[in-house]
């Protein structure tokens, strides 16, 4: 609570993003130096007329936690499947810890896979759903059985053995799901949207034990997901699909805070744009004309690419990029301008502001959106209240 | 009261449906030869006279032979194309399906007529063999109708899992799918076997000199002295009927109960 208390009384200056808070640096370092577990290379896929997979490129690291984000139809589900052999490339290579996996089916694949829908088998018990896949293990019995204990205790279901499948919870079944794969110690893990189907709560609890899981087995985890905040939990990189195509491929502070396209800042998270003019350019930097933000200096690594070229320039910056306070309260922000509350949106913790920014010619732009945390001593501003908006031109990008 | 009107109807229809059928037992047990109130007094005899006939017996051994062939060919058939119309996609799947399910609807009498044509054009003589085949045929919708549903509830990903795990295709579908659907083949066969067991057209088309239950009960409606037994026959058709269809159904509740799907209702 130190933070808030000093939020409270002095109006916060927004760190620029790009801190790494999640995973501690060491991961980070390891992971680079791991070599590739999952190659794709030039990977396309038809269906019919339909071009699902349009050139993947791509290579997972060994023992990386590593998720395909994208939204339905993204391609994201048919490359994991690929992956795991259910479906077959039309063109290009996968290669699986060095080996071409073109003529390899899915059962001899050193993946496994989590479902979408878990798969548990009905009817078998909970103990027999895990051991199914040690069928044809020459181990014996016991030791077998031994195994299954062991992939239970892992994934937290110690003596559920013999209950029957298909009376488990959403979350157990998810667990069973796990183990039944994890016991087979495969070389990548697959996961198909695994907590799609759980509720909010038992889901963030589930991506917290996924992220210890990973860490504790050591395996390749390969996630599809079309939960943008889920991926930025749980992953080492993140690729960004859009139409069968990797638009980004990213750790996933760099993906939040440095897209390199419009549309990736779009789908992560929410981003504000408003219209922008090129004034003038150089070596060093570019100085732009904002709506309602005014002249601005930026650095050539301030820009990424906007698909929609008709769509003109655009600055974006995050809701949380941007501080709001009451008109007449100080504030130590390099950049002040003023605007009006057009609405409140009120989530307990935090509240999101739209804003509309003061023109010179005293006209107002378009809403943008801006995020303060409810600390303490902070009141909660109404809607068409004044306000004061403090920024930090490091804050924002510019899409050309 | 509410719904009255209704309410009297539906007793009405639901009398209607079963009195006669009460009449079976009622008159199976009667000591009095002729059909008719009042009744006389009870009696086990036309049971006795039942068993002691020699053609009835070779009716009812003829139609359990049928009922039986019919029922598992039907089935497997069955199988094959549930799973066919369920998992796979191929060119013309909606009519081949539409065609394999006319029998429904088709008038039998149309049926058993073509079947008897083609079979004595191409020379097949007539057994019960060919009741098998007829029966076969108008069985296989049913069973298809019953299956499809049972192929139809499973996740398509539990067959991809087995198959993850190191399966085979085939050992895949005998360790996960066949187990889940088994509940809906033992429905499909009794549901087959009870169809078959009561046919009456097609069997008196294509057997032949070979009496099936139905043929034979038909033949002796025409001797007073024989409705008594008739009647005893037929209680004991109905008590069997009665008690595959409800093991169907309970097979059929139960696989759905197993795999924790919803009941969307079958055929009873």
């Amino acid at each position: 609570m130190n933070d808030s208390n000093t939020a409270a009384r002095q109006p916060d200056v927004r760190p620029a993003p790009m801190q790494r808070n999640a995973k501690s640096a060491n991961r980070y370092g390891e992971l680079q130096a791991a070599r590739p577990m999952i190659e794709c290379r030039e990977v396309h896929k038809y269906y019919g007329d339909y071009h699902a997979l349009r050139g993947i490129d791509l290579d997972i690291r060994e023992g990386e936690f590593f998720s395909l984000l994208g939204p339905s139809g993204c391609g994201k589900t048919t490359l994991l499947r690929t992956i795991a052999g259910f479906e077959d490339i039309s063109s290009g290579v996968v290669l699986i810890d060095d080996k071409d996996m073109a003529a390899v089916p899915a059962n001899k694949r050193p993946t496994n896979m989590v479902f979408q829908s878990y798969a548990i088998f009905p009817h078998l018990t909970v103990a027999e759903n895990v051991a199914f896949g040690l069928r044809r293990d020459p181990r014996s019995k016991s030791e077998k059985a031994a195994a299954v204990d062991e992939a239970l205790k892992m994934v937290g279901l110690t003596g559920y053995g013999n209950r029957a499948a298909h009376a488990l919870s959403g979350g157990q079944r998810q667990r069973v799901a796990l183990a039944r794969a994890l016991i087979l110690k495969p070389k990548v893990l697959l996961l198909d949207e695994p907590l799609s189907a759980l509720d909010r709560k038992m889901r963030e609890q589930m991506q917290v034990e996924l992220i210890k899981l990973q860490r504790q087995v050591g395996i390749t985890f390969v996630l599809v997901t079309h939960d943008q905040e889920e991926a930025l939990v749980m992953s080492d990189r993140i690729a960004v699909m859009f139409e069968g195509q990797i638009a980004q491929l990213d750790e996933p502070e760099s993906l939040y805070a440095r897209p390199v396209t419009r549309r990736v800042a779009d789908f992560i998270g929410v981003m504000n744009f408003l219209p922008a003019t090129i004034l003038s350019e150089d070596g060093e930097v570019i100085r732009v004309d904002v709506e309602g933000l005014g002249e601005i200096e930026l650095a050539h690594s301030q820009v990424a690419r906007n698909e929609d070229p008709d769509a003109g320039p655009m600055i974006g910056f995050r809701p949380e990029a941007v501080s709001i306070f009451p008109a007449g309260q100080s504030q130590t922000a390099p950049r002040q301008n003023g605007g009006t509350i057009d609405e409140v949106v009120y989530y307990g913790d935090m509240t999101y502001y739209d804003v509309r920014l003061d023109e010179e010619d005293g006209t107002q732009s378009k809403p943008v959106r801006i995020s303060m945390r409810n600390v303490y001593g902070r009141d909660v501003s109404c809607v068409g209240d004044r306000g004061v908006i403090g920024w930090a031109p490091s804050s924002l990008i510019l899409f050309r | 009261m509410k719904g009255g009107g209704l309410r009297a109807y539906a007793i009405a229809y639901l009398i209607f449906l079963y009195a006669p059928i009460l009449l079976l037992p009622i008159f199976a047990f009667n000591s009095g030869t002729i059909i008719a109130f009042p009744l006389k007094g009870f009696t086990t005899e036309w049971f006795g006279q039942m068993v002691a006939n020699a053609t009835l017996r070779r009716a009812f051994t003829n139609s359990l032979i049928i009922a039986v062939s019919s029922s598992i060919m039907a089935t497997c058939l069955g199988i094959f194309a549930a799973r066919a119309s369920t998992r796979f996609n191929f060119p013309g799947k909606p009519g081949i399906m539409g065609l394999i399910m006319l029998p429904l609807v088709l008038p039998e009498i149309i049926v058993a007529m073509s079947l008897l044509v083609v079979l004595l054009a191409i020379g097949v003589q007539l057994s019960i063999f060919t009741v098998i085949l007829g029966h076969t045929l108008i069985c296989l919708p049913y069973a298809i109708a019953i299956l499809s549903t049972a192929f139809n509830s499973l996740d398509k990903s539990l067959e991809e899992a087995a198959y993850d795990l190191g399966e085979t295709k085939w050992s895949a579908f005998r360790l996960v799918i066949l187990p889940l659907v088994m509940p809906g083949i033992v429905s499909a066969l009794l549901m087959s076997f009870t169809i078959s067991l009561d046919e009456f057209i097609i069997a008196f088309f294509l057997a032949g000199n070979e009496p099936t239950l139905p043929t034979y009960i038909f033949s002796q409606l025409r001797f007073p002295k024989a409705i008594p037994v008739i009647m005893s026959l037929g209680t004991v058709l109905v008590v069997m009927s009665i008690v595959l269809l409800t093991i169907a159904e309970y097979f059929r509740r139960r696989g759905v109960a197993r795999t924790g799907q919803k009941d969307h209702g079958g055929f009873l």
